[in-house]
This record gives structure tokens, sequence and C-alpha cells, in this order.
């Protein structure tokens, strides 16, 4: 089905013409999306896009590379006070300040990946989890980076205010484009890292660790640069984040973030690059609109605050959506372990061996 | 002379944390399985007990028990119905799945219970305070929590050592597929440790619950620190767990005096170097994987 016949079809960008067609025509859409869509809705699609960067990102780690992280959201928050710590307090412009906290986002992915080479399974998975709780302690207990009542986002101006050119960014719609070209430049580069020689080796690393060895690829260096691109990309969302929010305190980035990161590439599928876009959008507009609010849901919601009253609690309906995200969770794993992207590569098959 | 203060408390704590990592330990002996989800299970099971005592009015030791019965059956509603269906599952999917389980259980709690932070009591209070030699103060919560940690040990040792079940589930860990060929009910020896971990969990939740508060939260930190006991003691021996517990307590208590703020960390920086230079923890053999 997926025949490569040389070298070059394995490394293009786009397989065919068809896919070149409907990713032209989908990014198309995208941009002129806004002229249809309410400020809320907007917001959403920010959010949306800021959790596709971090879910490709992680994607390369998990997905690629085959190693737990249950801290991601660390990196994520280093983003959001990175940014906005450069530029309130150093004064940077904003393009400068976004790169340098996913830098120093990385530099941090670089430092957790020194033990990851050593570690394995549950051990991998407890230390990255202590690293997430670790940074939340950390930035809550400084007075630099506002403890805990958290930090407001400056004014998100993408010019270079000290050479006179201001460009202000108010509204959610120029928010809307500056985060979707941000998206699909990133989009593209992970698609592009993973067809790299980098992009290889971490296949071969998730693979069988022991025999990318022995056929002489760098554990060393290519683990520690899983975590570190990983993470760059959490640092880069997390800058997008900072202001797509406004205002954040170290609770907005807890372990269930981590976890909701972690969830979104495994329900699109491991390894997949759609597969994560589509699962980030899926789990975004579950956790933060449909399920936010269920009880306004038609039908359904007034069905669920009857049953709540009769059987639970009415105030905490709320948990309806941990409770959702838990099931989807645990069915994604029992039902379809390959995530969406295995659902339709599952359909795809169908249709073209049918009616076989 | 705060010192032997810290130091009981610390121990206390540490055997608090020894008791539920052991939850954590006899789940991963039998299948492998890191269980997210024992410290939500433990948090529901106690709800359990808060419920039929302050709803129904039933005396504590009659909640005890209704509550170990109900760990017992979600034990083995868990790994009947979340572990088991799935197919050949990876680390991560086992890991995603007790994840989701723990989500799913919080987030019923939390709709059952409210977040309301309730207070539970059972008949040792920390408040009672005892001064067995002179200068030497020991709460009657302490002297709990060391028998019972005592007893539970002491069974689980002879329970492993001595009984057909505890043999059948150390044949099972060794090689699940050996056991089967020499007769053994793999299924059952599952379920069973799950129900007995469970079990395990919930009394050291109501120890923890005794001198903390209870809340759907309030399992959260307890679990870490006790998965991060069992991860230094090497998630596979009973005596680690314990000796690993000890030293999270001790040190959660001796930092957490010196540098409150940094109280809730500390433990997981210590987990983390001690991985650097021992990646399999303390007291596990370290098995070299066959390619």
């Amino acid at each position: 089905m997926d025949m490569k016949r040389d070298y070059y079809e394995d490394i293009e960008l786009f397989k065919s013409g068809t896919i070149l067609f409907w990713s032209i025509l989908f990014v198309a859409a995208l941009f002129v999306a806004p002229l249809f869509l309410s400020n809320y809705h907007l917001y959403l699609f920010n959010l949306v896009m800021v959790h596709v960067i971090v879910a490709v990102g992680l994607n390369i780690l998990v997905g690629s590379t085959g190693q737990i992280a249950l801290g991601h959201a660390g990196f994520f928050a280093i983003g959001a006070y990175g940014t906005v710590l450069l530029m309130t307090k150093l004064g940077l412009p904003f393009f400068p300040a976004i790169v340098i906290a996913a830098f120093i986002s990385a530099f941090f992915g670089f430092i957790l990946g020194l033990p990851a080479l050593r570690l394995e399974g549950p051990y991998l998975a407890i230390a990255t989890l202590a690293f997430g709780l670790a940074i939340m302690h950390i930035i809550g207990h400084t007075e630099l980076f506002g403890g805990r009542q958290g930090l407001t986002a400056p004014v998100l101006n993408i010019g270079i205010s000290q050479w006179g050119l201001n460009w202000v960014i108010k509204t959610e719609l120029g928010k809307y484009y500056l985060i979707l070209i941000f998206t699909i430049i990133m989009v593209l580069l992970a698609i592009n890292i993973l067809k790299t020689r980098a992009g290889r080796a971490f296949v071969a690393i998730r693979d069988s660790d022991i025999a990318a060895e022995v056929i002489g690829i760098n554990l060393t260096m290519y683990k520690t640069l899983a975590f570190a691109v990983s993470s760059f990309f959490a640092g880069i969302a997390g800058g997008l984040f900072a202001f797509v929010l406004g205002f954040f305190d170290p609770f907005t980035f807890n372990l269930i973030l981590s976890i909701i990161f972690l969830v979104m590439v495994v329900v699109g599928g491991l390894g997949s690059v759609m597969g994560s876009i589509a699962g980030a959008t899926l789990i975004t507009y579950l956790m933060y609109d449909l399920l936010k609010n269920v009880d306004e849901v038609p039908i359904v919601g007034n069905l669920l605050v009857a049953f709540s009253g009769k059987f639970l609690t009415t105030t905490g309906i709320d948990n309806f959506n941990l409770v959702a995200l838990g099931l989807v969770m645990i069915g994604i794993i029992i039902f379809e372990p390959l995530g969406m992207f295995g659902a339709w590569i599952r359909i795809k098959k169908y249709w073209k061996t049918w009616p076989f | 002379m705060p010192f032997k203060q810290l130091l009981i408390e610390g121990l206390a704590m540490g055997a608090c944390y020894g008791l539920f990592g052991l939850a954590v330990v006899i789940i991963y002996k039998t299948s492998e399985v890191v269980n997210f989800a024992a410290g939500t299970m433990a948090m529901f099971s106690t709800y359990v007990a808060f419920h039929v005592i302050t709803l129904y009015g039933f005396p504590f030791w009659l909640a005890f028990l209704v509550s170990l019965f109900f760990a017992a059956v979600l034990g083995v509603f868990v790994e009947f119905f979340f572990i088991k269906p799935a197919k050949n599952p990876t680390l991560l999917g086992l890991i995603v799945i007790t994840i989701g389980a723990q989500l799913l259980l919080g987030g019923l709690a939390g709709w059952k219970w409210t977040a309301d932070q309730q207070a539970f009591s059972i008949p040792f209070s920390y408040k009672v305070i005892y001064e067995p030699i002179p200068g030497f103060h020991i709460s009657q919560w302490a002297i709990a929590v060391f028998v019972i940690a005592f007893i539970i040990v002491t069974f689980l040792f002879l329970f492993f050592k001595f009984t057909k079940l505890g043999r059948a589930m150390r044949a099972t860990q060794q090689n699940k597929h050996a056991a089967k060929i020499m007769g053994i009910k793999t299924d059952r020896v599952f379920a069973f440790s799950w129900a007995f971990s469970s079990v395990i969990g919930v009394t050291a939740a109501m120890l923890i619950s005794a001198r903390t508060i209870l809340d759907p939260d309030f399992m959260m930190e307890p679990f870490l620190r006790a998965f991060a006991a069992a991860v230094l003691g090497g998630l596979m021996s009973i005596p680690g767990v314990l000796i690993g517990g000890g030293i999270m307590g001790l040190l959660e208590n001796f930092f957490g005096y010196a540098f409150p703020s940094w109280k809730p960390i500390t433990a997981f920086v210590v987990i983390v170097l001690v991985l650097c230079v021992r990646p399999s923890g303390l007291f596990a053999k370290h098995y070299v994987k066959k390619v």
C-alpha cells in the first residue's frame, strides 16, 4: 500500500499531489475561518493550536523515541514564564524572547534527558513526573516568578519597540493569525525532523535501543536531543499560551495538564504527526469547551444534572470532564491502541481492499 | 529538642508511605503494572468508610470492615474491566490506563462527595501523646501506625513464604506461562493481588487521612511519595519499599523542618538523584535485558 520506491519518496514532505492539495486547502480554510467565528471560538482555536504545538513536540519524544514523559507541563511553564519575564524584565522584543525561552526550555529538556539515558519504564515516568512537580513548586515559591499570585502577560507587541517599530496585537483575531503562523512552521518543522537522520535515529531507539546502539546510533546524543527538541516545542507553545491566557499562575501547569498532553498524543496515535494534531484538537475541544460546562449541553446536560441530583451532588458536576477523560484514556488503549491514526489506517485499508 | 520528635513523626509517616508503597509493589511484583490509580482507589475506599460512618451511623470498626471489603471489590473490578481487556498493552499503554482509572475514580469521588475537606477520625488520635521515656513523646497515632505496619508486614512475609496462594503469586511473577503450565490460575492470582493491594492501600490511606484531612485529592501527594519510596526500594522488594518509605518520611520531615516551603519537592529531588546513580532503585537486582 505505502510502498516506497526510492529514498526521495521517503523524505518528501507531501507524499502525493492529492495530499498537497488538501493540505493547502486546509490551511487556506484556517486563514479564512475567522470571518465566521466569534471571539470565544477564536480563543478556543488559539488554545487548540497551542496544544497542537505541544502535542506535535511531545509526539517526537513519546511516539517516535518511545520515552515516557509525564512532566511536559513543566517545559510549557518554562516557555510561558520565560517569554513573559524576558519581555517585562529585560525588555526584549517578542520574537527573540519566545525563541530564547524555548531554548531555555530545550536546555532543561537536555538536563532531564541525561538521567533518562539510564532510566526506563516506571523509573523514567517518576523522574519526569518529579521534574514537572518540581518546576511547579519552584515557580510557586520564587518571588521573581510572581509566586502563587501568578503573572500577567504584557501587551503583545510583535514589533521592536527600541527601534520605534510598534505592532501591537490586541484582538483575539490578531493572536489567531500569529499563533496560526507559528503552528504551521512548527508542524512542518516536526514533520521534517522526523524525516532527517535524527528522526530515523529516534525511531530506531524506540524500536530497540540496544539494536540502535549496535548499528552506530549515539544513544547519549539522540536521546537527549529528543528531549531537547520536544521541550523546545513545548517552550514555544508555552510562550504563545501566556498571551492566549493573559494571566497564569503556577497551578495552571499542574500534573493534570501534563497528563492531558500525554493523552492528546496517545489518543491521536503514537508516532503520527497528523494524529497528534487530531488528538490535540479533539481533547482540547472536549476538555476546554464541551465538557467544561456539561450542564449546559442540550438534553444530555439536563439528564446529567437530574442524575447527579438524585444519586450524587450537583455541585460536583464539574468533575464530569475528569470522568470522561479517564474513560477516554482507558477506552482508547483497550479498543484502539494506535489511536485515531490507527482507526484512520484501518478505514483506509478496508476501502482500498474492498470487497476482500 | 525537636530532633526526637521529628525522628518519630518522620518514621511514622515513613511507615505509612512504606505501607502504601507495598500496595504498589504487590501489583508490580505479580503483573508488572505500575498502578498510578492506587492512591485514588484508596481515597475512594476511605470515602466509603466516611460515608457509612456519617450517613448511616456505623461504628468505626464496622465501617472499616465495609471499606476493606469495598476496596477488595474495587481492586478486582479495576483489574477485570480496565487492565485485562487490553490486548498486549505496552508499558505506556498500562500507564495511560491506570492514570485514566485514577482520573475516573477521582472525578467520581469529587462528583459524589464534592471537593469539601472533611475530617476523618480513627480511634487513634495524633493529639493523644504518651511519654514512655522522659523527653521522648510518641502519639497514639504513631503507635497505631507502627503496630499496624508491623502486623501487615509480618503477615505478608508469612503469606508469601508459606501459603499456597503466596507461592502461586511468586511463581506467577517469575514466569507467567510456566506458572500456567503448572496449573496455577494466573487470572485469579492477578485478581487476588489487585484486591490485596487495594486492601493494604486503604488501610494506609485511613492512617494518613487521620493525620491530615479527607478530600478527593488527599492521597495524591502521599501516593507520589509512596510511589517514589517504592521506586527507591526497587519496585520489587518488600523490605526495600519499607526502607524506602522510612528514608522518604525522615527526609521529608527533616528537610521540611529546615526549609518548610520546599518540603513537597525535597523527596523527589532525592529520588531523581538516587535514580541517576542506581537506575533500578537501591535494592533491586539490575537484570540485563535480552535482545
